[in-house]
């Protein structure tokens, strides 16, 4: 791993809280799904914690984030306050989509964290149609759109990227390949597995392939295609390689996955890289790591006391914001 | 009092909303030089020029996707779909996603997004071509589904979708472009949720849109021969519906027949029937009937066409055979 790039001790210790803070937070949510206080499906993002905190690093506020079902990461990294997130999971009133949503569907508008999605490549001809509105709007502003390896199967992956190229969109797709759909390989369904990056060459989108579990590759990645794209030249792909340490969803033991394929995996930790860098270069003491770890602990603490005591939504609210009025 | 058709108005309306709102722009299959293919935008594409008159790829689920996105970035799209039929490639982003943002982000996300459609059969396109979905998506929470019959109602009912901040299907008929009628030079509007009736009557109610409400008529004309004045409604919109203007005509005439081109089976006419007894069951005289088109896919040869849709004759039938004769 290269430290060439300049960053400041400040921005690389909040890249590292914000990486942390997301791993404390998908345990939690699997403790208090245990307890039965968080329902329905639950997606969790531990193992690609690079690529979250390393793309929203290099954005602008008037850029627009939308992604799947997997987004607790990608709402963290973004600012979206641990406190309403863990009430959303909980179903109560003060969550950010006042808890009609769930963990499939967060959504922050003031921070354009435009949402989770949960039908399967839905969310991309959504993303084109945000890159359309920044680009008439003249507001210099790019839409990520984060989608897995299953989405490339489906046919709005390809009518998106065709769109999204003849009309030179401000639009990154941002696949992150973590090898399964839910339980079927990629390898056994995508004709494409191997070269996903490739998979805009038919519609002339340019793309790149990183190490998702690596920080600065993801960063340097991502701030390349960042500038290809803000610079009005139209979409990019980035493919980032990386793994998810648990099963699809809460409901799934992940059988299907070799055993030293996970383990293999594990030892390539996102966090555990980090901090093992920061350690080595001296940007950071033991005693620094430790305190930052002990604070996302706490932050978390509070969010679940935040989302315990906050109310459910009163009865009215089943029939609220179905229309504009 | 101006007379036009209603492909005219709908013209009409188009222009007026690129003119009043530098925000809308139009996109669709061939709806640029090609001029559209009821010929609707025939000439906008000259006068706006292709950053307001977007010629799509053959793409439905972007081409409403890039609607939804723009339309939630604060853009005004106005989206063609050449046929309902077509809709049904871009359902995932009318159902699943447009009708649903505002609810899933607790109200912080807008969608002021028209798609326009084009729905019916009678023009021996066959099977694929001939359908009337505008039913199933009055199903659907957080959708507008409006079908004007009358240039009048064309015009009026589309400046009342431009001031709403929901996602609406305007559904016009194939058969009814050429129809034609007077459009006040003033400024009206028409507005949603409000049935309207055609043609008063004191003996019996039919109630229908689109196509049919203009066969509905029809028939109440040869009962008025016999003595039978029928009262003919018209839904014009079938979400929000109007149950009020339904259940008060038929309170005053007593009896009922609703009249819809598609098939019987989960048609939007079973709905109002419910209504009807829900509401209204003490002051009906007699079973309320449906005239509904045969369950079958649509047939191209003409003498099977004509078998397959309702006509003025069997609703004269069922109307007889609501008063016994």
């Amino acid at each position: 791993m290269k430290l060439k790039e300049k960053i400041s001790k400040a921005q690389l210790l909040e890249m590292y809280r914000q990486m942390v803070l997301i791993r404390e937070f998908e345990n939690e949510c699997y403790r208090q799904y245990m307890q039965k206080n968080v329902k329905g499906f639950l997606h969790v993002y531990s193992g690609e914690e690079a690529i979250a905190v390393g793309v929203m690093s290099l954005l602008e506020p008037q850029d627009y984030i939308v992604t799947h079902y997997r987004d607790h990461g990608h709402a963290i990294a973004r600012g979206l306050d641990t406190k309403a997130l863990m009430a959303e999971l909980f179903g109560k009133a003060t969550g950010v989509s006042k808890g009609k949503g769930g963990s499939m569907h967060l959504f922050d508008v003031k921070k354009r964290f435009m949402g989770g999605y949960a039908i399967v490549g839905g969310q991309l001809p959504i993303a084109v149609g945000l890159a359309m509105a920044s680009k008439e709007k003249g507001e210099n502003g790019l839409t990520i759109c984060f989608f897995g390896d299953g989405a490339m199967q489906e046919g709005e992956f390809h009518e998106s990227l065709n769109l999204a190229s003849i009309w030179k969109l401000p639009v990154i797709f941002y696949c992150e390949n973590n090898l399964y759909g839910m339980g079927a390989s990629v390898s056994e369904t995508y004709a494409g597995h191997d070269q996903i990056y490739k998979a805009g060459e038919p519609y002339k989108i340019p793309g790149v392939r990183v190490d998702g579990m690596n920080l600065f590759e993801v960063r340097r990645t991502t701030a390349e295609a960042v500038k290809h794209v803000r610079g009005g030249e139209g979409p990019m792909l980035i493919e980032a390689q990386t793994y998810r340490y648990r099963g699809h969803s809460i409901s799934d033991p992940a059988g299907y996955r070799p055993k030293d394929e996970v383990e293999f995996w594990m030892t390539r930790d996102p966090i555990i890289l980090l901090k093992k860098q920061l350690l080595s270069e001296g940007t950071a003491t033991e005693e620094e790591l430790k305190s930052i770890v002990k604070a996302a602990e706490e932050e978390i603490v509070a969010a679940v006391k935040f989302a315990t005591e906050s109310p459910f939504p009163e009865p009215a609210a089943l029939h609220q914001e179905v229309y504009s009025h | 009092m101006p007379v036009m058709s209603i492909r005219d108005a709908m013209h009409m309306a188009l222009r007026e909303a690129l003119d009043e709102d530098s925000r809308v722009f139009i996109i669709g299959e061939d709806i640029g030089p090609y001029g559209g293919t009821y010929a609707v935008t025939k000439g906008l594409y000259d006068d706006y020029g292709p950053q307001r008159i977007k010629d799509s790829p053959l793409a439905e689920s972007v081409i409403i996707g890039a609607g939804v996105g723009s339309a939630m970035g604060g853009l005004r799209p106005i989206v063609e779909i050449m046929t309902i039929n077509f809709t049904l490639l871009g359902m995932d982003q009318i159902v699943n996603h447009a009708a649903k943002l505002r609810y899933m982000s607790g109200g912080q996300l807008e969608i002021p997004l028209i798609v326009r459609t084009v729905t019916g059969g009678g023009a021996q396109l066959a099977a694929t071509h001939s359908q009337n979905f505008e039913g199933w998506y009055a199903s659907v929470p957080g959708l507008k589904v409006v079908a004007p019959s009358t240039p009048y109602d064309a015009l009026g009912l589309f400046r009342a979708c431009r001031q709403s901040m929901d996602p609406i299907l305007f559904v016009e008929h194939a058969l009814l472009y050429s129809v034609k009628g007077e459009v006040p030079k003033e400024h009206y509007t028409v507005p949603l949720g409000a049935a309207d009736v055609k043609r008063p009557g004191k003996n019996i109610t039919i109630v229908s849109h689109a196509r049919m409400l203009h066969t509905s008529l029809s028939a109440a004309e040869t009962l008025s021969k016999e003595g039978i004045e029928a009262e003919v409604l018209d839904l014009r919109t079938m979400r929000p519906l109007d149950v009020e203007s339904i259940v008060n005509s038929v309170k005053k005439t007593h009896r009922a027949v609703v009249v819809e081109e598609t098939w019987k089976t989960g048609g939007f006419a079973g709905e109002i029937v419910s209504l009807i007894q829900e509401h209204a069951f003490d002051y009906l005289d007699a079973p309320v009937l449906r005239v509904s088109g045969e369950e079958v896919p649509a047939p191209y040869s003409a003498p099977l066409e004509n078998l397959a849709f309702p006509d003025a004759a069997r609703v004269v039938g069922a109307v007889r055979a609501v008063f016994g004769a």
